[in-house]
Protein backbone atom coordinates (compact mmCIF):
# COMPACT_ATOMS: atom_id res chain seq x y z
CA UNK A 1 0.00 0.00 0.00
CA UNK A 2 3.11 2.39 0.84
CA UNK A 3 4.70 1.88 -2.53
CA UNK A 4 1.53 3.10 -4.48
CA UNK A 5 0.86 5.64 -2.80
CA UNK A 6 4.36 7.13 -3.04
CA UNK A 7 3.93 5.98 -6.66
CA UNK A 8 0.56 7.90 -6.92
CA UNK A 9 2.56 10.73 -5.38
CA UNK A 10 5.35 10.76 -7.82
CA UNK A 11 2.83 10.90 -10.81
CA UNK A 12 1.03 13.48 -9.52
CA UNK A 13 4.23 15.80 -9.21
CA UNK A 14 5.42 14.49 -12.64
CA UNK A 15 2.24 15.55 -14.27
CA UNK A 16 2.34 19.04 -12.31
CA UNK A 17 5.75 19.58 -13.50
CA UNK A 18 4.67 19.04 -17.30
CA UNK A 19 1.85 20.62 -17.16
CA UNK A 20 3.71 23.87 -15.68
CA UNK A 21 6.66 23.46 -18.17
CA UNK A 22 4.10 22.65 -20.67
CA UNK A 23 2.64 26.23 -20.23
CA UNK A 24 5.96 27.94 -20.13
CA UNK A 25 6.04 26.01 -23.80
CA UNK A 26 3.36 27.15 -25.17
CA UNK A 27 3.27 30.68 -23.65
CA UNK A 28 4.03 33.13 -26.28
CA UNK A 29 1.71 31.46 -28.39
CA UNK A 30 -1.49 31.52 -25.75
CA UNK A 31 -0.27 35.30 -24.48
CA UNK A 32 -0.58 36.20 -28.48
CA UNK A 33 -3.91 34.47 -28.32
CA UNK A 34 -4.86 36.45 -25.02
CA UNK A 35 -3.43 39.97 -26.21
CA UNK A 36 -5.01 39.39 -29.87
CA UNK A 37 -8.51 39.51 -27.92
CA UNK A 38 -8.02 42.58 -26.08
CA UNK A 39 -8.51 45.99 -26.87
CA UNK A 40 -5.83 48.40 -26.49
CA UNK A 41 -6.51 49.92 -23.35
CA UNK A 42 -6.52 46.90 -21.51
CA UNK A 43 -3.08 45.76 -23.53
CA UNK A 44 -1.71 48.65 -22.36
CA UNK A 45 -3.16 48.77 -18.57
CA UNK A 46 -1.18 47.74 -15.80
CA UNK A 47 -0.16 44.98 -14.58
CA UNK A 48 -0.94 43.40 -17.99
CA UNK A 49 -3.81 41.22 -18.00
CA UNK A 50 -3.62 37.46 -18.68
CA UNK A 51 -7.05 37.16 -19.99
CA UNK A 52 -8.87 39.01 -21.89
CA UNK A 53 -11.90 40.90 -19.84
CA UNK A 54 -14.11 40.17 -23.25
CA UNK A 55 -13.71 38.51 -26.74
CA UNK A 56 -12.63 41.90 -28.53
CA UNK A 57 -12.52 40.76 -32.26
CA UNK A 58 -11.93 43.99 -33.32
CA UNK A 59 -7.97 43.45 -33.83
CA UNK A 60 -8.63 40.31 -36.39
CA UNK A 61 -10.94 42.43 -38.93
CA UNK A 62 -8.21 44.77 -38.82
CA UNK A 63 -5.46 42.74 -39.13
CA UNK A 64 -7.23 41.32 -41.87
CA UNK A 65 -7.97 44.21 -43.94
CA UNK A 66 -4.34 46.29 -42.85
CA UNK A 67 -2.37 43.58 -45.04
CA UNK A 68 -4.93 42.09 -47.32
CA UNK A 69 -4.55 38.53 -45.69
CA UNK A 70 -7.19 36.70 -47.64
CA UNK A 71 -5.17 37.08 -50.25
CA UNK A 72 -1.48 36.34 -48.89
CA UNK A 73 -3.31 33.21 -47.19
CA UNK A 74 -4.69 32.27 -50.66
CA UNK A 75 -1.24 32.41 -52.23
CA UNK A 76 0.39 30.39 -49.23
CA UNK A 77 -2.00 27.73 -49.63
CA UNK A 78 -1.59 27.56 -53.04
CA UNK A 79 1.81 27.59 -53.08
CA UNK A 80 1.95 25.07 -50.40
CA UNK A 81 -0.30 22.83 -51.96
CA UNK A 82 1.54 23.17 -55.31
CA UNK A 83 4.82 22.06 -53.55
CA UNK A 84 3.17 19.33 -51.23
CA UNK A 85 2.34 17.55 -54.62
CA UNK A 86 5.07 18.21 -56.88
CA UNK A 87 7.87 17.36 -54.43
CA UNK A 88 5.96 13.83 -53.76
CA UNK A 89 4.93 13.33 -57.69
CA UNK A 90 9.12 14.07 -58.41
CA UNK A 91 9.83 12.04 -55.28
CA UNK A 92 7.89 9.27 -55.90
CA UNK A 93 9.11 8.78 -59.53
CA UNK A 94 13.00 8.98 -58.42
CA UNK A 95 12.51 6.77 -55.59
CA UNK A 96 11.29 4.18 -57.52
CA UNK A 97 14.03 4.27 -60.04
CA UNK A 98 16.44 3.94 -56.82
CA UNK A 99 14.90 1.08 -55.19
CA UNK A 100 13.09 -1.10 -58.07
CA UNK A 101 16.46 -0.60 -60.93
CA UNK A 102 19.31 -1.17 -61.71
CA UNK A 103 20.81 0.88 -64.51
CA UNK A 104 24.48 2.63 -65.53
CA UNK A 105 25.49 5.45 -63.01
CA UNK A 106 23.18 4.71 -60.84
CA UNK A 107 25.09 5.34 -57.70
CA UNK A 108 26.95 8.37 -59.04
CA UNK A 109 23.11 9.97 -60.00
CA UNK A 110 22.13 8.88 -56.71
CA UNK A 111 24.62 10.71 -54.99
CA UNK A 112 24.20 13.87 -57.41
CA UNK A 113 20.75 13.91 -55.95
CA UNK A 114 21.91 13.61 -52.53
CA UNK A 115 24.63 15.98 -52.51
CA UNK A 116 21.96 18.77 -52.89
CA UNK A 117 21.17 18.62 -49.26
CA UNK A 118 24.04 20.55 -49.04
CA UNK A 119 23.24 23.39 -50.65
CA UNK A 120 20.65 24.97 -48.77
CA UNK A 121 18.61 27.41 -50.49
CA UNK A 122 20.72 30.60 -48.82
CA UNK A 123 23.75 29.24 -50.02
CA UNK A 124 22.46 29.54 -54.07
CA UNK A 125 20.25 32.33 -53.50
CA UNK A 126 21.70 35.41 -54.84
CA UNK A 127 22.01 33.51 -58.38
CA UNK A 128 19.19 31.84 -58.11
CA UNK A 129 17.62 34.81 -58.15
CA UNK A 130 19.29 36.29 -60.96
CA UNK A 131 17.87 33.26 -62.64
CA UNK A 132 14.33 32.74 -62.41
CA UNK A 133 14.58 36.92 -62.95
CA UNK A 134 16.12 35.93 -66.36
CA UNK A 135 13.58 33.03 -67.04
CA UNK A 136 10.90 36.25 -66.51
CA UNK A 137 9.27 34.26 -63.09
CA UNK A 138 10.08 36.78 -61.03
CA UNK A 139 7.00 37.54 -58.88
CA UNK A 140 5.20 34.87 -60.83
CA UNK A 141 3.65 31.99 -58.83
CA UNK A 142 6.53 29.22 -60.76
CA UNK A 143 8.97 31.30 -60.15
CA UNK A 144 8.17 30.81 -56.30
CA UNK A 145 7.38 27.42 -56.43
CA UNK A 146 9.83 26.18 -58.74
CA UNK A 147 13.17 25.78 -56.88
CA UNK A 148 11.36 24.03 -54.17
CA UNK A 149 9.88 21.47 -56.15
CA UNK A 150 12.79 19.11 -56.53
CA UNK A 151 14.18 17.30 -53.15
CA UNK A 152 16.98 15.08 -52.08
CA UNK A 153 15.11 14.28 -49.00
CA UNK A 154 11.47 12.89 -50.98
CA UNK A 155 13.49 11.19 -53.52
CA UNK A 156 15.80 9.40 -50.45
CA UNK A 157 12.90 8.20 -48.05
CA UNK A 158 10.23 6.89 -50.76
CA UNK A 159 13.52 5.10 -51.56
CA UNK A 160 13.52 3.93 -48.57
CA UNK A 161 10.03 3.00 -47.81
CA UNK A 162 9.63 1.25 -51.29
CA UNK A 163 13.03 -0.99 -50.16
CA UNK A 164 10.95 -2.47 -47.36
CA UNK A 165 7.91 -3.48 -49.40
CA UNK A 166 9.01 -7.34 -49.96
CA UNK A 167 11.04 -7.92 -53.53
CA UNK A 168 8.55 -11.16 -53.83
CA UNK A 169 5.53 -8.95 -54.49
CA UNK A 170 7.76 -7.54 -57.35
CA UNK A 171 8.44 -10.85 -58.76
CA UNK A 172 4.99 -11.91 -58.71
CA UNK A 173 4.03 -8.34 -60.25
CA UNK A 174 6.37 -9.00 -63.24
CA UNK A 175 5.24 -12.82 -63.55
CA UNK A 176 1.91 -11.65 -64.42
CA UNK A 177 2.72 -9.57 -67.03
CA UNK A 178 2.66 -6.34 -65.06
CA UNK A 179 4.37 -3.60 -66.26
CA UNK A 180 6.57 -1.32 -64.17
CA UNK A 181 4.48 2.01 -64.17
CA UNK A 182 1.63 -0.08 -63.46
CA UNK A 183 3.63 -1.73 -60.98
CA UNK A 184 4.44 2.01 -59.22
CA UNK A 185 0.36 3.02 -59.28
CA UNK A 186 -1.64 -0.18 -58.75
CA UNK A 187 0.83 -1.39 -56.13
CA UNK A 188 3.46 0.35 -54.40
CA UNK A 189 2.02 3.61 -53.93
CA UNK A 190 -1.39 2.15 -52.54
CA UNK A 191 1.10 0.48 -49.85
CA UNK A 192 2.56 3.70 -49.09
CA UNK A 193 0.06 5.72 -47.26
CA UNK A 194 1.27 6.76 -44.17
CA UNK A 195 4.93 7.61 -45.43
CA UNK A 196 3.30 10.03 -48.58
CA UNK A 197 0.98 11.32 -45.62
CA UNK A 198 4.36 12.07 -43.68
CA UNK A 199 6.03 13.44 -46.36
CA UNK A 200 3.18 15.48 -47.51
CA UNK A 201 2.80 16.91 -44.41
CA UNK A 202 6.46 18.07 -44.08
CA UNK A 203 6.40 19.75 -47.28
CA UNK A 204 3.21 21.65 -46.77
CA UNK A 205 5.07 23.14 -44.07
CA UNK A 206 8.09 23.96 -45.98
CA UNK A 207 6.41 25.97 -48.35
CA UNK A 208 3.60 27.78 -45.40
CA UNK A 209 6.78 28.80 -43.37
CA UNK A 210 9.17 29.51 -46.52
CA UNK A 211 10.01 33.29 -45.91
CA UNK A 212 13.33 34.32 -47.42
CA UNK A 213 12.62 33.10 -50.77
CA UNK A 214 8.99 34.71 -51.33
CA UNK A 215 10.88 37.63 -49.96
CA UNK A 216 13.10 37.96 -52.44
CA UNK A 217 11.55 36.76 -55.68
CA UNK A 218 7.81 38.61 -55.04
CA UNK A 219 7.24 42.07 -54.79
CA UNK A 220 4.02 42.92 -55.61
CA UNK A 221 0.93 43.12 -52.71
CA UNK A 222 -1.14 40.79 -54.43
CA UNK A 223 2.09 37.88 -54.60
CA UNK A 224 2.62 37.85 -51.50
CA UNK A 225 2.74 34.95 -49.00
CA UNK A 226 1.36 35.17 -45.50
CA UNK A 227 4.53 34.85 -43.93
CA UNK A 228 5.76 38.74 -45.34
CA UNK A 229 1.98 39.61 -43.91
CA UNK A 230 3.61 38.94 -40.07
CA UNK A 231 6.50 41.44 -41.14
CA UNK A 232 3.78 43.77 -43.12
CA UNK A 233 2.12 43.76 -39.76
CA UNK A 234 5.19 45.49 -38.10
CA UNK A 235 5.66 48.18 -40.76
CA UNK A 236 2.18 48.96 -41.67
CA UNK A 237 0.49 48.55 -38.02
CA UNK A 238 0.46 51.77 -35.93
CA UNK A 239 3.33 52.38 -33.56
CA UNK A 240 2.80 48.96 -31.14
CA UNK A 241 -0.64 48.38 -31.99
CA UNK A 242 -0.10 44.84 -30.42
CA UNK A 243 -3.70 43.36 -30.86
CA UNK A 244 -3.50 43.74 -34.29
CA UNK A 245 0.07 42.51 -35.05
CA UNK A 246 -0.38 39.49 -32.57
CA UNK A 247 -4.12 38.91 -34.26
CA UNK A 248 -2.85 38.91 -37.48
CA UNK A 249 0.26 36.55 -36.17
CA UNK A 250 -2.37 34.11 -35.11
CA UNK A 251 -3.84 33.98 -38.73
CA UNK A 252 -0.85 32.90 -40.33
CA UNK A 253 0.20 30.75 -37.33
CA UNK A 254 -3.13 29.04 -37.83
CA UNK A 255 -2.86 26.51 -40.53
CA UNK A 256 0.31 25.66 -39.53
CA UNK A 257 -1.18 23.92 -36.21
CA UNK A 258 -3.80 22.75 -37.80
CA UNK A 259 -2.01 20.90 -40.18
CA UNK A 260 0.31 19.92 -37.48
CA UNK A 261 -2.31 18.87 -35.14
CA UNK A 262 -3.94 16.67 -38.32
CA UNK A 263 -1.04 14.79 -38.87
CA UNK A 264 1.39 15.59 -35.68
CA UNK A 265 1.85 10.98 -36.33
CA UNK A 266 3.13 11.53 -39.86
CA UNK A 267 4.49 14.82 -39.10
CA UNK A 268 7.11 13.82 -36.14
CA UNK A 269 7.66 10.38 -37.80
CA UNK A 270 8.64 12.52 -40.94
CA UNK A 271 10.87 14.13 -39.37
CA UNK A 272 12.62 11.50 -37.33
CA UNK A 273 12.85 9.76 -40.75
CA UNK A 274 14.15 12.25 -42.65
CA UNK A 275 15.85 14.51 -39.82
CA UNK A 276 16.19 16.75 -42.62
CA UNK A 277 14.98 20.30 -42.50
CA UNK A 278 15.10 22.31 -46.04
CA UNK B 1 12.18 -15.01 -70.48
CA UNK B 2 8.70 -14.23 -71.21
CA UNK B 3 7.69 -12.60 -68.19
CA UNK B 4 8.36 -7.98 -67.75
CA UNK B 5 12.02 -8.24 -66.62
CA UNK B 6 12.08 -4.41 -65.32
CA UNK B 7 15.72 -4.83 -65.96
CA UNK B 8 15.10 -4.70 -69.43
CA UNK B 9 13.22 -1.61 -69.52
CA UNK B 10 16.34 -0.26 -69.66
CA UNK B 11 14.94 3.61 -70.17
CA UNK B 12 12.93 3.39 -67.76
CA UNK B 13 14.77 4.56 -64.56
CA UNK B 14 16.00 7.31 -66.22
CA UNK B 15 12.95 8.60 -67.23
CA UNK B 16 11.93 8.50 -63.41
CA UNK B 17 14.58 10.69 -62.36
CA UNK B 18 14.25 13.38 -65.47
CA UNK B 19 12.25 15.45 -63.57
CA UNK B 20 13.90 15.55 -60.33
CA UNK B 21 17.27 16.31 -62.20
CA UNK B 22 15.96 18.81 -64.34
CA UNK B 23 14.90 20.65 -61.03
CA UNK B 24 18.12 19.92 -59.51
CA UNK B 25 20.18 20.89 -62.00
CA UNK B 26 18.41 24.20 -62.81
CA UNK B 27 17.60 25.45 -59.62
CA UNK B 28 20.04 23.78 -57.40
CA UNK B 29 23.21 23.05 -59.18
CA UNK B 30 23.65 25.87 -61.90
CA UNK B 31 23.05 28.35 -59.07
CA UNK B 32 25.66 26.85 -57.17
CA UNK B 33 28.34 27.04 -59.77
CA UNK B 34 27.00 30.52 -60.34
CA UNK B 35 27.36 31.74 -57.08
CA UNK B 36 30.81 30.22 -57.64
CA UNK B 37 31.65 32.45 -60.42
CA UNK B 38 29.95 35.35 -59.52
CA UNK B 39 31.89 35.81 -56.38
CA UNK B 40 34.88 36.41 -58.66
CA UNK B 41 33.46 39.35 -60.56
CA UNK B 42 33.09 43.33 -59.34
CA UNK B 43 29.52 43.98 -59.68
CA UNK B 44 27.78 47.49 -60.53
CA UNK B 45 24.90 47.44 -58.30
CA UNK B 46 21.53 45.82 -59.82
CA UNK B 47 24.68 44.21 -61.61
CA UNK B 48 24.57 46.18 -65.11
CA UNK B 49 28.07 45.70 -65.23
CA UNK B 50 30.61 42.35 -64.14
CA UNK B 51 34.56 42.76 -64.61
CA UNK B 52 36.69 40.62 -63.24
CA UNK B 53 38.50 40.63 -59.86
CA UNK B 54 39.67 37.44 -58.55
CA UNK B 55 39.93 36.69 -55.21
CA UNK B 56 38.93 40.65 -54.46
CA UNK B 57 35.59 40.12 -53.25
CA UNK B 58 36.76 37.53 -50.18
CA UNK B 59 39.75 39.74 -49.45
CA UNK B 60 37.81 42.77 -49.40
CA UNK B 61 35.38 40.66 -46.90
CA UNK B 62 37.90 39.55 -45.03
CA UNK B 63 39.74 42.59 -44.39
CA UNK B 64 36.25 44.03 -43.79
CA UNK B 65 35.98 44.94 -39.77
CA UNK B 66 32.07 44.59 -40.16
CA UNK B 67 32.09 41.40 -41.41
CA UNK B 68 35.20 39.44 -39.60
CA UNK B 69 33.09 41.12 -36.31
CA UNK B 70 29.98 38.94 -37.78
CA UNK B 71 32.04 35.71 -38.23
CA UNK B 72 32.57 36.20 -34.82
CA UNK B 73 29.12 37.17 -33.50
CA UNK B 74 27.82 34.49 -35.99
CA UNK B 75 29.61 31.64 -34.13
CA UNK B 76 29.07 32.47 -30.66
CA UNK B 77 25.48 32.94 -31.45
CA UNK B 78 25.62 29.76 -32.85
CA UNK B 79 27.42 27.78 -30.01
CA UNK B 80 25.53 29.24 -27.45
CA UNK B 81 22.15 28.23 -29.24
CA UNK B 82 23.38 24.88 -29.75
CA UNK B 83 24.25 24.58 -25.92
CA UNK B 84 21.32 25.72 -24.69
CA UNK B 85 18.90 24.37 -26.82
CA UNK B 86 20.62 20.83 -26.79
CA UNK B 87 20.69 21.11 -22.76
CA UNK B 88 17.05 22.31 -22.46
CA UNK B 89 15.27 19.65 -24.99
CA UNK B 90 17.41 16.29 -23.79
CA UNK B 91 16.68 17.38 -20.20
CA UNK B 92 12.28 17.94 -21.61
CA UNK B 93 13.10 14.63 -23.47
CA UNK B 94 13.81 12.62 -20.31
CA UNK B 95 10.64 13.75 -18.99
CA UNK B 96 8.45 13.08 -21.68
CA UNK B 97 10.26 9.66 -21.89
CA UNK B 98 8.40 8.46 -18.97
CA UNK B 99 5.84 5.38 -18.87
CA UNK B 100 2.64 8.09 -17.65
CA UNK B 101 -0.86 8.49 -18.73
CA UNK B 102 -0.89 11.39 -21.60
CA UNK B 103 2.50 12.11 -21.87
CA UNK B 104 1.51 11.71 -25.70
CA UNK B 105 -0.67 15.32 -24.78
CA UNK B 106 2.92 16.88 -22.99
CA UNK B 107 5.29 15.47 -26.38
CA UNK B 108 2.68 17.04 -28.66
CA UNK B 109 3.22 20.23 -26.71
CA UNK B 110 6.71 20.09 -26.90
CA UNK B 111 6.27 19.79 -30.80
CA UNK B 112 4.55 22.45 -31.99
CA UNK B 113 6.63 25.45 -31.57
CA UNK B 114 8.98 23.37 -34.07
CA UNK B 115 6.25 23.32 -36.51
CA UNK B 116 5.87 27.05 -36.34
CA UNK B 117 7.84 29.16 -39.01
CA UNK B 118 10.41 31.52 -38.17
CA UNK B 119 8.79 34.89 -38.84
CA UNK B 120 5.82 33.94 -36.75
CA UNK B 121 8.15 32.80 -34.23
CA UNK B 122 9.95 35.94 -34.12
CA UNK B 123 7.18 38.09 -34.42
CA UNK B 124 5.32 36.18 -30.43
CA UNK B 125 8.91 36.82 -29.26
CA UNK B 126 8.96 40.33 -30.45
CA UNK B 127 5.96 41.05 -28.09
CA UNK B 128 6.31 38.95 -25.21
CA UNK B 129 9.88 40.98 -24.61
CA UNK B 130 8.48 44.50 -25.19
CA UNK B 131 8.84 46.37 -22.61
CA UNK B 132 5.93 48.42 -22.67
CA UNK B 133 2.93 45.32 -22.81
CA UNK B 134 5.22 42.37 -22.85
CA UNK B 135 4.56 40.37 -20.07
CA UNK B 136 8.09 38.95 -19.45
CA UNK B 137 9.70 42.40 -18.03
CA UNK B 138 6.60 42.31 -16.24
CA UNK B 139 7.08 39.34 -14.62
CA UNK B 140 11.04 39.68 -14.23
CA UNK B 141 9.85 43.41 -12.41
CA UNK B 142 7.70 41.68 -10.17
CA UNK B 143 10.00 38.69 -9.42
CA UNK B 144 13.58 40.77 -9.12
CA UNK B 145 12.70 44.07 -9.59
CA UNK B 146 14.31 44.42 -13.11
CA UNK B 147 13.30 46.22 -16.24
CA UNK B 148 15.66 44.83 -19.57
CA UNK B 149 15.58 47.07 -22.87
CA UNK B 150 15.55 43.42 -24.56
CA UNK B 151 15.48 44.82 -28.46
CA UNK B 152 17.02 47.99 -27.87
CA UNK B 153 20.27 46.99 -26.58
CA UNK B 154 22.73 44.90 -28.25
CA UNK B 155 23.76 42.24 -25.73
CA UNK B 156 19.82 41.66 -24.89
CA UNK B 157 18.74 41.67 -28.46
CA UNK B 158 21.31 38.94 -29.12
CA UNK B 159 19.87 37.00 -26.45
CA UNK B 160 16.57 37.89 -27.69
CA UNK B 161 17.20 36.13 -30.77
CA UNK B 162 18.92 33.07 -29.06
CA UNK B 163 15.59 32.58 -27.17
CA UNK B 164 13.40 32.76 -29.90
CA UNK B 165 15.88 30.80 -32.37
CA UNK B 166 16.17 27.99 -29.28
CA UNK B 167 12.15 27.68 -28.64
CA UNK B 168 11.71 27.07 -32.06
CA UNK B 169 13.77 24.71 -32.91
CA UNK B 170 13.66 22.88 -29.35
CA UNK B 171 11.22 20.47 -31.00
CA UNK B 172 13.39 19.26 -33.50
CA UNK B 173 15.92 18.06 -31.03
CA UNK B 174 13.19 16.56 -28.51
CA UNK B 175 12.03 14.22 -31.38
CA UNK B 176 15.25 12.83 -32.12
CA UNK B 177 16.56 12.53 -28.15
CA UNK B 178 13.21 10.67 -27.85
CA UNK B 179 13.71 7.81 -30.59
CA UNK B 180 17.63 8.04 -29.22
CA UNK B 181 16.15 7.12 -25.41
CA UNK B 182 13.80 4.68 -26.45
CA UNK B 183 16.37 2.99 -27.83
CA UNK B 184 17.94 2.46 -25.12
CA UNK B 185 16.86 -1.20 -23.71
CA UNK B 186 15.55 -1.30 -20.08
CA UNK B 187 18.39 -4.00 -18.86
CA UNK B 188 20.95 -1.09 -19.03
CA UNK B 189 19.21 0.61 -16.72
CA UNK B 190 18.36 -2.24 -14.85
CA UNK B 191 21.67 -3.74 -14.23
CA UNK B 192 22.90 0.08 -13.49
CA UNK B 193 20.70 -0.03 -10.74
CA UNK B 194 21.42 -2.87 -9.42
CA UNK B 195 24.84 -1.75 -9.07
CA UNK B 196 23.56 0.68 -6.80
CA UNK B 197 24.06 4.02 -9.71
CA UNK B 198 21.68 6.79 -8.84
CA UNK B 199 19.19 8.53 -11.28
CA UNK B 200 21.64 11.62 -11.59
CA UNK B 201 24.79 8.96 -12.53
CA UNK B 202 22.45 7.23 -14.61
CA UNK B 203 21.83 10.12 -16.33
CA UNK B 204 25.44 10.75 -16.52
CA UNK B 205 27.05 7.69 -16.83
CA UNK B 206 24.90 5.97 -19.16
CA UNK B 207 22.10 7.62 -21.04
CA UNK B 208 24.51 11.12 -22.44
CA UNK B 209 26.93 8.88 -23.62
CA UNK B 210 24.35 6.33 -25.39
CA UNK B 211 23.36 9.16 -26.61
CA UNK B 212 25.90 10.84 -28.22
CA UNK B 213 25.26 9.28 -31.40
CA UNK B 214 22.13 11.55 -31.79
CA UNK B 215 23.71 14.23 -29.94
CA UNK B 216 26.32 14.26 -32.88
CA UNK B 217 23.69 14.25 -35.66
CA UNK B 218 21.58 17.01 -33.52
CA UNK B 219 24.81 19.56 -33.50
CA UNK B 220 25.42 19.15 -37.05
CA UNK B 221 21.61 19.83 -37.95
CA UNK B 222 21.31 22.95 -35.63
CA UNK B 223 24.71 24.30 -36.75
CA UNK B 224 22.49 24.45 -40.51
CA UNK B 225 18.99 25.75 -38.77
CA UNK B 226 20.74 28.38 -36.58
CA UNK B 227 23.52 29.47 -39.43
CA UNK B 228 20.74 29.96 -41.88
CA UNK B 229 17.62 29.89 -40.67
CA UNK B 230 17.44 32.46 -37.95
CA UNK B 231 16.79 34.24 -40.81
CA UNK B 232 13.32 34.96 -40.62
CA UNK B 233 13.79 35.17 -36.97
CA UNK B 234 16.24 38.27 -37.19
CA UNK B 235 14.34 40.08 -40.26
CA UNK B 236 11.36 40.06 -37.92
CA UNK B 237 12.86 41.18 -34.22
CA UNK B 238 15.78 43.45 -34.97
CA UNK B 239 16.91 43.41 -38.37
CA UNK B 240 20.56 42.73 -37.63
CA UNK B 241 20.40 46.08 -35.36
CA UNK B 242 20.68 47.69 -32.89
CA UNK B 243 24.19 48.83 -33.94
CA UNK B 244 25.10 45.16 -35.89
CA UNK B 245 24.27 43.19 -32.50
CA UNK B 246 22.22 40.73 -34.44
CA UNK B 247 23.71 41.21 -37.40
CA UNK B 248 24.92 37.72 -38.09
CA UNK B 249 26.48 35.94 -41.55
CA UNK B 250 23.07 35.41 -43.12
CA UNK B 251 21.67 38.55 -42.67
CA UNK B 252 24.80 40.39 -43.57
CA UNK B 253 24.60 38.33 -47.08
CA UNK B 254 20.72 39.60 -47.10
CA UNK B 255 21.76 43.13 -46.69
CA UNK B 256 24.64 43.05 -49.17
CA UNK B 257 22.74 41.72 -51.76
CA UNK B 258 18.99 43.06 -51.08
CA UNK B 259 19.69 46.40 -49.54
CA UNK B 260 23.16 47.40 -51.11
CA UNK B 261 22.88 45.60 -54.19
CA UNK B 262 26.62 43.95 -54.46
CA UNK B 263 26.05 40.83 -56.17
CA UNK B 264 29.64 39.33 -56.21
CA UNK B 265 30.07 40.38 -53.20
CA UNK B 266 27.11 38.87 -51.37
CA UNK B 267 27.95 35.71 -53.62
CA UNK B 268 30.98 35.38 -52.10
CA UNK B 269 29.75 35.55 -48.82
CA UNK B 270 27.82 32.71 -49.92
CA UNK B 271 30.83 30.71 -51.33
CA UNK B 272 31.78 30.82 -47.76
CA UNK B 273 28.54 29.72 -46.44
CA UNK B 274 28.76 26.77 -48.67
CA UNK B 275 32.06 26.00 -47.63
CA UNK B 276 31.16 25.97 -43.93
CA UNK B 277 28.14 23.74 -44.76
CA UNK B 278 30.94 21.35 -46.82
CA UNK B 279 32.76 21.13 -43.85
CA UNK B 280 30.30 20.37 -41.64
CA UNK B 281 29.10 17.76 -43.86
CA UNK B 282 32.14 16.41 -44.09
CA UNK B 283 32.38 15.29 -40.31
CA UNK B 284 29.11 14.60 -40.55
CA UNK B 285 29.32 11.36 -43.32
CA UNK B 286 33.02 10.64 -41.93
CA UNK B 287 31.15 9.89 -38.15
CA UNK B 288 28.31 8.13 -39.84
CA UNK B 289 30.81 6.10 -42.49
CA UNK B 290 32.69 5.30 -38.88
CA UNK B 291 29.50 4.14 -37.28
CA UNK B 292 30.02 4.95 -33.65
CA UNK B 293 27.18 3.05 -32.21
CA UNK B 294 26.61 1.32 -28.82
CA UNK B 295 24.54 -1.93 -29.81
Amino acid sequence: MRKSRKDFLNKLFTHLLLIVISFIVLMPILLALSVSFQPRDQIFSYPPSLIPDKLYFDNYINAWNLVNLDRLLLNSLFASVIVMFGKLALGVLSGYAFSHFEFKYKKTLFFAILFTLMLPMQVRVVPLFVFVSNLGLANTYSGLVLPFLASATTTFLMRQHFLTIPKSLMESAQLDGCGPFRFLFQILIPLSGPALAGLATVNFLVMWNAYLWPLIILNSDEMKVAQQGVKMLFTSASERDWGLIMAGTIIVVIPTIIVFLLAQKFFVKGIATQGIKE
Amino acid sequence: MKEQDYDSHFSVPYLLILPSMIILTFFLYWPTVQSVILSLYRTAPFGARKIYSGFDNYINLFTDPTYRASLVRTSIFVLVTIFGGLAISLILSVLVNQKLKGIKIYRTVFFIPYAISPTVSGSLWVFLLNPVAGHINYFLDLLFNIQIPWLTNGFFAFIAIIIATIWKNMGFNIIFFLAGLQSIPDSVYESARIDGANSFQIFRKITVPLLSPTTFYLIIMNIIFTVFQSFGIIDIMTQGGPADATNILIYQLYRDMFVNFRLGLAAAQSVILLILVLIVTFFHFKFVSKGVHYQ
